[in-house]
């Protein structure tokens, strides 16, 4: 291996560490706002194997994905904020033990 | 040099992810996971993804993050409680995860003599082939962005809006 040439596996590798790293925060985080975070960072790691498949057969289209991803999540985070403002201005809380309405 | 940046930056981006994990105030969630959006920047450009770099920049760790920080400092959110956490969670939650990171991981493996490398003197794709693209092939879907993201703001102020007069 040269110096200078990282394989795309590397880049691939990393994409899932950090995807299973959201799936450990959403399970394990308790406030409403982290498990918000761990969503974005589990659709930065699919955004980045996108990147990687996309320089790795010279096609755009990928970047493309990344791109409405991208737009897809801003639009999400503003929802979602505003829904956790609604929740928090009717609960008073943030934790998800205590906001369990549509659990089974 | 490639190698050197690949792994200063990827060291960042999972410092950063774990440190999101860690930490127990929500506003040092936010500023690491802030990292973490920079260092894909980094990464992205590497990738020769210039436009979608500055993208990440603008849009995630500029609009996306400063709206997640306001959030958090608007509500004053203390520290969160540490609790046990939901069982089915941990039965299924945790082995299904790890089996998933096992079968990505020997997949990409299993793949790696098939898939090629990364260079610093790879061609980078430029915003003008992007918007080639993007305004041709996929005129339909950007413009639905626009509508999807009309709605979004609608819906937020629909939803913060203070119900005080009926």
């Amino acid at each position: 291996m040269h110096f200078d040439s990282v394989p795309s596996s590397w880049y691939l590798i990393l994409s899932a560490l950090l995807f299973v790293l959201g799936v450990v925060g959403f399970l394990i985080k308790r406030s409403l706002i982290t498990v918000f975070m761990s969503i974005e960072l589990m659709l930065n790691a699919v955004n980045l194997s996108f990147v990687t498949f996309a320089h790795e057969w010279h096609a755009v289209q990928g970047q493309i994905f990344v791109f409405f991803v991208m737009m897809v999540a801003a639009a999400e985070a503003a929802v979602g904020l505003a829904i956790i403002i609604a929740i928090f201005r009717s609960r008073q809380t943030l934790n998800v033990d205590q906001i369990d309405l549509m659990k089974l | 040099m490639h190698l050197i940046l690949f792994l200063i930056f990827a060291g960042f981006c999972l410092a950063g992810a774990v440190n999101l994990l860690l930490q127990t105030h929500p506003i040092n969630s936010a500023l690491s996971l802030i990292v973490v959006m920079s260092s894909l920047a980094v990464l992205y450009l590497l990738l020769g993804a210039e436009f979608l770099a500055i993208a990440q920049i603008i849009v995630y760790a500029g609009a996306v993050m400063v709206l997640f920080t306001f959030v958090v400092m608007l509500l004053n959110v203390g520290e969160e409680e540490r609790t046990h956490g939901s069982k089915i969670a941990k039965t299924i939650g945790f082995p299904a995860i790890f089996v998933f990171f096992a079968v990505i991981t020997t997949v990409i493996l299993e793949a790696q003599r098939r898939l090629g490398g990364v260079k610093l003197s790879d061609g980078i794709t430029t915003t003008q082939e992007l918007s080639k693209v993007l305004f041709t092939d996929m005129l339909l879907p950007f413009e639905l962005t626009s509508v999807l993201v009309l709605i979004a703001i609608l819906g937020a102020v629909a939803l913060a809006r203070k119900e005080g007069h009926s």
